[in-house]
């Protein structure tokens, strides 16, 4: 019998979970893997199967939708050398994040799948959105959105992967956000920063020092000649 | 409190700043009593960093007497005598757990900065540059060690500072040098500059069971005192052409192992020296690398190149054929001092090194600039100098 147009459908949908599904978990470059897809629509997909397909091609997805289409993707990792149940519980506990986001001023967990987040931004200013939780898996693995209506769109995953041999935990975060444009394209400079792969990559060192060393090394404060 | 500042290239001056105050958990505050010039703070002086900034204080060699503690600092005491390693580590990553400590992966709060140039950041220095932490260095009267709970020693009565002061980088710096030179008995090794930590190099070579050393240099003092205190034969550079002595006093063979003790601010001498210091003047080249040239060609085949003189940068012409084709293996880094500190503390208590040989020079902080430029400029027969603040 030949397959029809939905069998085929069905079948690359469920091809391309699969390969996210072990991209996000193995040991290679997530954003390479990434191609035409938006990280937001391939999460999606591993969490809740068949709805996304059409969300997880940029073309005609939400991004298109939303006239979005300088999306910017980042992926950083770090090996921190705790057990990933420790890592886990920390991070899980979203409102511990600003103690090594510096950009944020506050998280605060409203359900147990849904938080408000606050960041700064210039002038004293503040940009908030709420955030879903997308899929959890204690000691692994968390993937979140921003809802509908967030001054930055933004989704993303945290992976927590042991290492060979004790090596303590491979944390890897992929993120994508949306600038908006306008007025508020600034602030979102500001909060990302001019290179987000360093941000996120300070974020994740200021992480590891916390729970490595339990404090983040710092000269803010320190003497100096004038 | 008084600080040695950087202001600009050759330009350090001895600035009233604020005191510093515990900032981490995991701080102290030494009130310093002894505090040392350090041949890389030359580097700095010279301007070859680029990451410094006017006022940064400077100073990575000191120690002094625990004034202050964080709240989670539990194995030292107010008042105790204590001696501070220049990296800073954090005693709890992959690298400290390895006893790799100056290669700690949570010290360097710039890791940026040198993640751009050497993909991967060592640790946090003391007074030495924005891309090696920017801490405050210990020229100073009161200096803030972070990590104090790993990053303090104390000393045992009985001994005096200048015995130990050299224990925060110079000696185990040396120590460390000749021990990457792997020497197996029977051993020649040679060793490029007789300044400190070639002195140390030296010593701490024949420690490890080196049959001969030769040290090369060209400042007559610092030739004597290799040859008459730290018990090397050796070589005036400018007089003879170094390779070629080496291999007449080796049989033939070479060297076993080559140790550059000199770093990126190095002599050359005729076309080489011009082409390096002319390239280095116009930043097309970070970092003069005569002496490591010379170790790779003197070295014997199947020999070791030890690399404890500091580079930060890029260097032109390294003949890496030589390298290549002779076999060689290089050991290098910055001195895991935390690994190397209580045995070498036992060796001067036993009394096989006292390390105030080297001080020429006794000056108060207020002389600092005085002292840079004399020591930069081996007047005075300077070798080494200690500041009392």
């Amino acid at each position: 019998m030949a397959s029809t147009s939905q069998d085929k459908q069905n079948q690359d949908e469920s091809n391309e979970t699969g390969r996210w599904a072990s991209l996000i978990g193995g040991g290679a470059m997530v954003l390479m893997g990434l191609r035409q897809r938006s990280l937001r629509g391939a999460l999606t997909a591993i969490a809740g199967g068949t709805l996304a397909y059409q969300a997880a091609t940029k073309k005609g997805g939400i991004q298109e939708a939303l006239g979005m289409d300088k999306t910017i993707t980042v992926e950083k990792t770090v090996t921190i050398n705790k057990p990933a149940a420790e890592l886990y519980r920390f991070w899980r506990n979203l409102e511990n994040l600003p103690h090594f986001m510096k950009h944020l001023k506050s998280v605060t967990v409203i359900s147990d799948k849904r938080s408000h987040w606050v960041a700064n931004a210039p002038m004293g200013a503040s940009v908030e959105w709420d955030a879903d939780i997308i899929e959890e898996r204690e000691n692994e693995f968390i993937s979140w959105a921003s809802v509908e209506g967030a001054d930055v769109d933004n989704s993303g995953f945290v992976r927590f992967k042991p290492a060979p041999a004790d090596r303590g935990t491979e944390v890897k975060v992929v993120m994508e956000y949306a600038p908006p444009g306008g007025a508020v394209t600034a602030a979102i400079a500001k909060i990302f920063g001019e290179e987000p792969e360093q941000q996120i990559g300070d974020e994740l060192r200021r992480f590891k020092m916390l729970m490595e060393a339990g404090e983040i090394a710092t000269t803010e404060g320190q003497p100096k000649g004038s | 409190m008084k600080a040695v500042c950087w202001h600009g290239t050759t330009d350090v001056r001895v600035d009233t700043v604020p005191d510093p105050k515990i900032i981490n958990p995991r701080d102290a505050i030494i009130k310093i009593t002894s505090t040392a010039i350090c041949g890389s703070d030359l580097h700095l002086y010279d301007g070859y960093n680029p990451t410094m900034k006017s006022g940064d204080i400077l100073g990575h060699e000191f120690m002094g007497e625990v004034v202050e503690l964080g709240s989670a600092v539990k194995n030292v005491n107010i008042g105790d005598r204590v001696v501070v390693p220049f990296t800073i580590s954090c005693g709890s990553c992959f690298f400290c757990n390895r006893d790799l400590w100056s290669l700690c992966d949570n010290s360097n709060p710039n890791a940026w900065m040198v993640e751009k140039i050497m993909g991967y950041s060592p640790a946090g220095l003391f007074g030495y540059s924005h891309m090696t932490g920017g801490y405050a260095g210990g020229q100073a009267e009161y200096a803030r060690v972070p990590f104090a709970d790993t990053g303090l020693f104390k000393i045992p009565d009985g001994l005096t500072d200048e015995q130990v002061l050299f224990l925060t980088d110079i000696l185990p710096t040396g120590y460390m040098a000749a021990e990457n030179c792997d020497i197996q008995p029977g051993d020649t090794v040679a060793i490029w500059g007789c300044g400190p930590v070639g002195q140390f190099g030296i010593r701490s070579a024949y420690m490890l069971g080196a049959e001969r050393v030769i040290a090369i240099d060209r400042v007559p003092e610092r030739l004597k005192m290799a040859k008459e205190q730290s018990k090397a034969e050796v070589i005036n550079y400018e007089e003879v052409d170094a390779g070629e002595a080496l291999k007449e006093m080796t049989g033939g063979r070479g060297p076993d192992s080559c140790m550059d003790a000199v770093g990126m601010e190095a002599h050359g001498t005729g076309l080489e020296g011009f082409y390096d210091e002319a390239k280095q003047a116009l930043r097309l080249e970070t970092d003069r690398p005569t002496a490591l040239r010379q170790a790779i060609v003197a070295c014997r085949k199947g020999g070791t190149v030890s690399v404890p003189g500091v580079y930060t940068g890029f260097v032109d012409k390294m003949p890496l054929g030589a390298f290549m084709n002779k076999g060689l293996t290089m050991k290098t880094g910055q001195t895991h001092v935390h690994r190397y500190f209580r045995p070498l503390l036992e060796r001067i208590q036993n009394g096989e090194i006292d390390p105030s040989y080297i001080i020429t020079h006794r000056l108060k902080l207020e002389e600092a600039p005085h002292a840079y430029e004399i020591f930069k400029h081996k007047k005075d027969n300077c070798i080494k100098v200690v500041l009392k603040p």
